[in-house]
């Protein structure tokens, strides 16, 4: 766990990079977060990461890229155009989430 | 519609659904403990046969015979249980009644929900194609790693192509298992050069946990075994014979082995009562429901974040089983299940790796059970491995199922486990 600093802001990150504290995430900090991974932030990405921080807080965990497709209805297909290569991780880290469980 | 009674009318109901690994040492571990004149308890399969899945793997190398691996589930329950084979149409949990495809329906006091994962081939466009079973295997059925069997026997070789749809999946490191066992089957056949053999995952490295990733992934290295990371499986292209990705990368392939889609019951969608796999929320200490006080999922059923593996259940059921005697008493369960699992991981020539961990500590290096005298070796290719590995299909008809005491901690010791830097 440790400090970093963002658009001025200073926010809890883990050894990743991850944000760690729900309450410090702002859609300002989503943009900065985006560019630091490549990806510049459209509207509709904004809606996908609103529906990972709905379900987040509703069940607790990071949402699944399964979960994000079926109970968010965005498709998969899209969610890679969206997020490219590692879209569950990098949904996650833009929306300030814990990095997903995944899998063991 | 007839429901059928199995009690006196004063008697309580423990329904347990699923006789594999986990319920059928639900009702061995619960019987002896549970009175007579309390409690009846029922359990329901819709299979005769138990299998001992994790022999599944050996069945493609001629190591096992399909007979290796099956036996009568009925003998393994125990006379004061009564079973009946019969699939489940729906719970409805509002009422605690269990509906059964017959017509039958059963009211429980207690529910236990055992119902595992299975592969479904059925849910990836292009893979219960014209090839499934030609080009396209699986070993995650008996009848898959039959087919997979007879098909080594006579392939000539070319692009052997290793694949996990999706995590998670029951045994997760049985592909890799299965790589290093067909490296080893090539070599002893003197066709090696002519296989190419790559591994294609969903995840970002060759196993989920960065220590163990890392020693398995130098293991797939040192047998010239390629791996493709982060793949995401949309479709199967069976006519070009080829995987192709939702980022459009396509891996070709001349023979699939493939582990398909895992998903839990169909019952359990049915019933409204699962996540998106079908798989029923528990809390991951005591694997009571997260929505109803008298229904339980344990083993492959449940949405633990663990390994699904015969291990976890084991280590479950001996959590579980005074929690439940605490829970019907109505007082609070106390042993929270640390999430540990257990494999012994096989890997050619007669050698094999242990890994031991659970939800907060990943594998590491060190000895088991026992510091320093093991036998076994974590994270480290050794014989004696391997031979624990072969003697657990003993252990596992002959104590393990039958619920007798094994020498082994339920919950994860640290004890032996070196600390590595990540």
């Amino acid at each position: 766990m440790s400090l970093a600093t963002l658009a001025g802001q200073e926010i809890h990150v883990d050894d990743e990079g991850f944000m760690t504290e729900f309450d410090e995430w702002s859609e300002d900090l989503a943009g900065r977060l985006a560019t630091n991974i490549g990806i510049d932030l459209t509207g509709r990405h904004m809606e996908v990461l609103r529906f990972l921080r709905k379900d987040y807080e509703a069940e607790g965990e990071t949402p699944t890229l399964r979960r994000v497709a079926t109970a968010g209805g965005y498709p998969t297909k899209e969610l890679f155009t969206l997020f490219p290569k590692k879209p569950a991780k990098k949904m996650a880290y833009v929306a300030g989430l814990p990095k997903p469980v995944g899998c063991v | 519609m007839a429901t059928l009674s199995i009690a006196e009318p004063n008697m309580k109901n423990l329904l347990v659904l699923g006789a594999g690994t986990a319920g059928t040492m639900v009702v061995n571990k619960l019987r002896p403990l549970l009175s007579e004149q309390e409690w009846a308890i029922t359990i329901v399969d819709q299979d005769t046969e138990h299998h001992y899945q994790a022999g599944y793997l050996f069945i493609p190398f001629g190591i096992y015979e399909p007979e290796d691996v099956v036996k009568p589930k009925k003998q393994f329950i125990p006379d004061r249980v009564r079973m009946l084979i019969a699939g489940v149409e729906r719970i409805d949990p509002e009422t605690s009644h269990v509906h059964l495809d017959d017509g039958t329906v059963l009211e429980y006091d207690q529910l236990v929900i055992a119902s595992g994962t299975v592969a479904r081939p059925d849910q990836t466009p292009g893979m219960q194609g014209d090839e499934w079973r030609k080009s396209i295997h699986d070993f995650y059925t008996l009848e898959g790693a039959t087919a997979l069997a007879e098909k080594l026997g006579t392939w000539e070789g070319g692009r052997l192509v290793v694949h996990i749809t999706e995590m998670p999946i029951k045994c997760p490191v049985a592909p890799l298992e299965f790589s290093f066992l067909a490296d080893a089957y090539f070599r002893s056949k003197g066709m090696r050069d002519r296989v190419e053999i790559v591994y294609v995952t969903p995840l970002d490295g060759a196993f989920t946990k960065p220590v163990a990733s890392k020693q398995l992934g130098g293991m797939l290295e040192e047998r010239e075994i390629a791996v493709e990371t982060d793949f995401y499986v949309e479709r199967i292209d069976d006519e070009a014979k080829a995987l192709v990705s939702y980022d459009e990368r396509e891996i070709p392939f001349d023979l699939l082995v493939t582990v398909p889609l895992n998903m839990g019951a169909e019952f359990v969608a049915r019933s409204g009562m699962g996540d998106e796999l079908n798989y029923v929320p528990v809390d991951p200490g005591t694997f009571l429901s997260t929505s109803w006080d008298n229904v339980f999922a344990i083993g492959d059923a449940a949405n633990l974040p663990t390994s699904k593996a015969g291990s976890v259940a084991h280590f479950a059921v001996e959590l579980f089983t005074d929690n439940f005697l605490r829970h019907i008493r109505g007082e609070t369960m106390t042993d929270l299940f640390d999430g540990h699992a257990n494999c012994f991981v096989e890997s050619g020539d007669g050698k094999a790796l242990l890994i031991d961990f659970n939800y907060d500590v990943q594998p590491l290096p060190g000895k088991y059970p026992f510091p320093v005298v093991g036998p076994f070796s974590l994270l480290e290719e050794t014989t004696m491995n391997h031979f624990g590995k072969l003697a657990f299909k003993w252990i596992y008809w002959n104590a393990l199922l039958p619920g007798r005491d094994l020498p082994l901690p339920a919950l994860m010791s640290m004890a032996g486990k070196k600390e590595v830097p990540v």
